[in-house]
């Protein structure tokens, strides 16, 4: 009998990840994460925003796989969370009409102290006022139902977008410009290895809510939603509240990505680097969709894949790349809509599908 | 906010022929794109690169010395076969799939067209002279190229077309039939593969109809095919799917009030104000429903 | 099926193995070559100018090379140029900066095309300390910065257009002027509009129409109309090639009548070309014009570059791809008076930059912009149908008379 190799790999993995070596998995994950900055150093940057796309898959993930609802408005906290983070970052010192003005033509220079403060607070703004914009807006749109809900979120995306080009304050169409790290404080590295380590912390932390958050009754409830909302309504369940939740959580963490990567480009523009529709909007969805809707680990392994396969292609098939990305959609799409996890899934049930609970199975009562 | 507009009644009519010209374009292209939602439930994010292709043709014809108004003949009969092509190659696969795929699968073909169309044309931003002049009125206070008019004028003529075909051949009646109920279609016998192809065809060919008066009104470059595909699926969802002539009112209607909060916001705020519309037309709509359902309940 | 799906999992698993294996090596350094970055837009709404602006970079760097190349301290060293698309998007660009100077380890870089881009990746190239010549961003915010690293070799964007309100003024008999204006929503185009204001509060001229155009510009008649209400003396309008071209037809169709139209981006898209007649009388802002006298021995003068640019790529060079070729030549020159590659000192060579190209004479400020070099004026000149842009401004190298007013629509 030929010997199934993926077997063999699959069984390898989830014996890594079973209950008794679980500990030695993440740490060895956490511990390899830890020192890749210093080991890939001249990947520093190319890593953070790997780490920040897994946090956006996953988060995503949140509304489009757990919860049934495909959003491509996520996207509107992101670009929020940056302008915020970044406008704090100078209006705390400095006046942001004059730092924006003409383009960015004066400059004023922060101390390392102002520097730190600015973005101290800049994240906790940038992660405080997305989830208040998604309580307030998320009672009419979340009511919108399947397709809808997509082009509605898809529509506020895009607006907020072409909104913030036409704002004066924050450098409308020519951007702005984020306080560059103060000089002279370390090496040259210093400055990509910070955005590095909180771009980890923020993604361990989402990681972590969001495992946890899968685990309550809140996931069950937002499966609940995906699989049948009317039945999970008559069931007494007030779905609104949920969906809102799942909405603010996500926004939480979108929005304070959206402050770092915004400080590790350094230039703000209002479509393509804050409300990036198709990096942020459709590849969020792809990602997700390669690694597995509705799963934890889903997002993070199609997060990562994808991000691999765009970087190494980036350079090979210099002008033919969007051919190469537009043939994988179409192929992920139409040959791979569950995703890596979905397709392990079906093959391998006893390792990777629901775990059903042998209390719960025989509490479970027959009728004959 | 610019009340320029509401100055002089010459300068409304200005803008609102304006805004209505641009609509009724628009709208031959959401016609296509409800075609599809409603058949094959497809949303086709690729639709703007259709229209650019479309619009090439009527450019190459341009450059050969063939007036580029004859676009509007050869183009949608060669975008049909582009649009038969690709559906056998790809939209068959997502055809009977969620919505929710054929988004993305679209969009992956959207990509694609417009890189091979960078490789194909160059990225020169071209224009077909048409030379068709301006009407000028009311002592050339108003203005109206001739060009635009002869868009909004094969625009409802392509649109009557196709609704006398629908309605009175037979393949329309299929598709009208694979539309209402595909098993039901499949069972009375209708051959629904053929009835898909053929809707993305003519999807693919009023495009192309689109294109050829893009090309002698506006610009053509491989990647400004987008604006075309988000007006065209919000004019649709506006009109509400499967309500056809809707889709005309509602392109007339999103293109007049385009053009008019271009004059009262600023230019910067065109498009953003639009896309609200669109989000408040739709949370206007689900409250709408919410109070069916109350009664429901 | 579940073949196929095998089939296409195992070869996509491959391919991701082996290329993400592959981009791990960073390129060996041949012994004597000097590796230039240039992140470029192939793709995207820039990509008609990022293919003018490689194809300078290209045309340059070949011919230096065949010209006996660089020498540095008694060693001869030749260009090798490696590129990247940043997609015409401003993070894309910042990105493979990074990803030139850190992964693929190049010596100096190029710039990329657009004032947003070049603003995207100045900080980067900055921060690294990595000397880059750039021929494509003009705005005035990226020289005073008081970046060291960034050498700016065209006019900076707020000069465009104000030899043209000047010009106005001129013709109005020194009276202020009225001026309409319309631009795109992007750094470039803003920082022209920035010295329309600069010379409108300098001939205390008046704006009576301050318009901005978005991204997608399909359609300016909104604008247009506004023009034809107020009758300005001046019209100015710049929204890279696409806007040119639009402004064009739609002021053609719609039989605007202006004195005095001022636009950029005439020669990148071709617009004499394309629009032929149509276009007659506009007025155009350039960094360069072929028919210039500047000299230098590697293009001669700007007729022979024109010549044989246009035998080898197909198409008379715009302006984009001159300046993009100038930026080579400075890169030599400070080479080969630092006499090494380190960065410091070619850093420091650049600075005292000192000399002529085909292109002009370059020097740098302070800030990194070229203080040695006019914008100049050309103004499309038809006879019948044939189309020729014209300089007529500076009168030092003007090579016919400014046509002022532009005659109105009904007697053309």
């Amino acid at each position: 009998m030929k010997k199934d190799y993926l077997y063999l790999f699959v069984d390898f993995i989830s014996k890594l990840t079973s209950k008794e070596n679980k500990t030695y998995f993440f740490s060895g994950i956490i511990l390899f994460l830890l020192l890749a900055p210093f080991i890939f150093s001249a990947y520093k940057v190319q890593l953070s925003f790997m780490l920040i796309l897994i946090l956006l898959a996953m988060t995503w993930d949140v509304q489009g796989g757990q919860m049934g609802y495909n959003t491509f408005g996520n996207i509107l906290f992101f670009g929020v969370g940056m302008y915020l983070c970044a406008s704090i970052q100078i209006g705390m010192f400095f006046p942001l009409a004059e730092w924006t003005e003409s383009g960015g033509e004066k400059t004023f220079v922060h101390s390392t102290d102002q520097y730190f403060q600015g973005l101290f607070v800049g994240l906790i703004f940038a992660g405080l006022i997305p989830p208040i914009i998604a309580g307030l807006i998320g009672y009419g749109i979340l009511g919108l139902r399947g397709h809808y809900f997509a082009i509605c979120t898809l529509g506020l995306g895009i607006a907020a977008g072409e909104l913030a080009g036409g704002i004066e304050l924050i450098g409308a169409g020519q951007g702005m410009t984020t306080p560059p790290f103060p000089k002279g404080l370390g090496s040259l590295e210093l400055r990509s290895q910070v955005f590095y380590f909180l771009c980890l912390a923020l993604l361990v932390f989402t990681f972590i809510t969001l495992r946890w958050l899968y685990s309550t009754r809140f996931g069950l409830v937002l499966n609940a939603i995906r699989d049948n909302e009317d039945k999970a309504e008559a069931m007494g369940i007030y779905t609104m509240r949920y969906k809102i939740s799942g909405w603010m959580i996500s926004a939480f963490f979108v929005g304070i990505a959206g402050g770092l990567v915004g400080n590790i480009v350094g230039y703000i523009e209002p479509i393509e680097v804050a409300f990036d529709g198709r990096e942020m909007g459709v590849f969020m969805v792809l990602m997700t969709i390669l690694g597995g809707k509705g799963t934890l680990w889903g997002p993070i392994i199609g997060a990562t894949a994808f991000h691999i396969f765009k970087e190494s292609f980036w350079s090979m098939f210099l002008g033919w790349q969007y051919v190469a990305l537009g043939v994988l959609i179409i192929v992920i799409v139409i040959y791979f809509p569950e995703g890596i996890m979905g397709y392990l899934r079906e093959k391998y049930p006893e390792k990777f599908g629901e775990a059903v609970d042998e209390k719960d199975r025989k509490a479970q009562v027959t009728l004959n | 906010m610019d009340f320029l507009i509401f100055q002089s009644p010459y300068l409304l009519f200005q803008a609102s022929m304006d805004g209505i010209l641009l609509g009724i374009l628009f709208a031959l292209i959401a016609y296509g794109m409800a075609l599809q939602w409603g058949v094959m439930n497809i949303i086709n994010i690729a639709q703007g690169e259709l229209v650019i292709m479309g619009g090439y043709i009527a450019y190459f014809m341009y450059t050969a010395g063939i007036h580029p108004a004859f676009g509007v003949i050869v183009s949608p009969i060669i975008m049909y076969f582009v649009g038969v092509g690709l559906y056998k190659l790809v939209i068959n696969k997502v055809v009977d799939r969620d919505l929710f795929i054929s988004i993305l699968a679209t969009f992956g073909i959207s990509i694609l067209t417009m890189q091979l169309m960078n490789f194909a044309f160059g990225a020169d931003v071209v224009v077909a002279q048409s030379d068709f002049g301006t009407l000028m009125l009311f002592d050339n206070k108003v203005t109206l190229p001739v060009s635009k008019l002869f868009s909004a004028g094969v625009a409802i003529i392509f649109a009557i077309i196709l609704v006398l075909y629908m309605k009175k051949s037979k393949l329309g009646r299929a598709i009208r039939a694979t539309a209402q109920n595909a098993r039901a279609a499949k069972i009375l016998g209708v051959d629904t593969e053929k009835v898909y192809a053929s809707t993305f065809g003519i999807n693919a060919a009023l495009c192309g109809v689109a294109g050829a008066c893009v090309a002698i009104t506006f610009t053509l470059h491989p990647y400004v095919g987008l604006p075309y595909t988000v007006r065209s699926f919000m004019i649709v969802i506006v009109a509400g799917l499967g309500n056809l002539p809707g889709v005309a009112l509602s392109g007339m209607a999103l293109g007049l009030f385009e053009e008019y909060a271009d004059y009262l916001l600023g230019t910067e705020f065109r498009i953003a104000s639009v896309f609200f519309l669109l989000v408040l037309i739709l949370i206007y709509r689900r409250f709408k429903l919410a109070r069916t359902r109350e009664y429901l309940k | 099926m579940k073949n196929l799906k095998k089939i296409i999992t195992t070869l996509f698993a491959g391919a991701l193995l082996t290329l993400g294996l592959t981009s791990c090596d960073s390129e060996k350094k041949a012994d004597n070559v000097i590796k230039l970055g240039a992140a470029v837009s192939l793709t995207g709404k820039y990509s008609t100018n990022g293919e003018h602006t490689k194809n300078g970079y290209n045309f340059a760097a070949d011919r230096i090379n065949e010209m006996g190349g660089i020498n540095v301290g008694g060693k001869k060293y030749k260009f090798e140029i490696v590129y990247y698309d940043d997609e015409s998007n401003s993070k894309r660009a910042a990105q493979l900066v990074e990803r030139l100077i850190k992964q693929d380890k190049v010596q100096f870089m190029l710039g990329p095309y657009s004032s947003g881009l070049t603003k995207a990746v100045a900080p980067v190239t900055e921060e690294n300390k990595v000397p880059m010549v750039e021929a494509n961003g003009a705005s005035r915010s990226l020289f005073t910065k008081g970046y060291k690293y960034l050498f700016a070799v065209l006019s900076p964007a707020n000069q465009y257009l104000e030899v043209a309100i000047d010009l106005a003024v001129e013709k109005n008999g020194g009276k202020p002027v009225n001026i309409a204006m319309a631009f795109e929503q992007d750094a470039f185009s803003q920082d022209v509009r920035l010295g329309i204001l600069d010379a409108a509060k300098r001939t205390g001229s008046k704006i009576v129409i301050d318009d901005k155009l978005p991204k997608e510009l399909n359609d300016m008649a909104a604008t247009l109309v506004k023009v034809k209400q107020a009758k300005p003396d001046v019209l100015v309008v710049s929204g890279h090639s696409k806007g040119a071209l639009t402004a064009i037809r739609q002021i053609s169709e719609m039989k605007v009548d202006v004195p005095m139209l001022a636009m950029t981006h005439c020669d990148a898209s071709k617009l004499a070309k394309q629009h032929g007649k149509k276009s007659e009388y506009a007025l155009c802002a350039a960094q360069w014009h072929k028919s210039l006298t500047y000299k230098d021995k590697y293009f001669g003068d700007g007729l022979r570059y024109d010549k044989e640019f246009t035998a080898k790529y197909g198409y008379a060079p715009p302006y984009q791809a001159a300046e993009s070729s100038a930026a080579l030549l400075v890169y030599k020159d400070a080479f080969e008076r630092a006499g090494s590659l380190d960065r410091q000192k070619v850093r420091d060579a650049l600075a005292t930059t000192e000399m002529q190209t085909f292109y002009g004479n370059i020097k740098f400020g302070s800030g990194g912009q070229n203080v040695a070099k006019p914008m100049v004026l050309f103004q499309v000149s038809c006879d019948g149908d044939n189309c020729q842009n014209k300089v007529v401004a500076p009168t030092k190298w003007a090579s016919a008379k400014l046509v002022h007013p532009i005659p109105a629509w009904k007697d053309r």
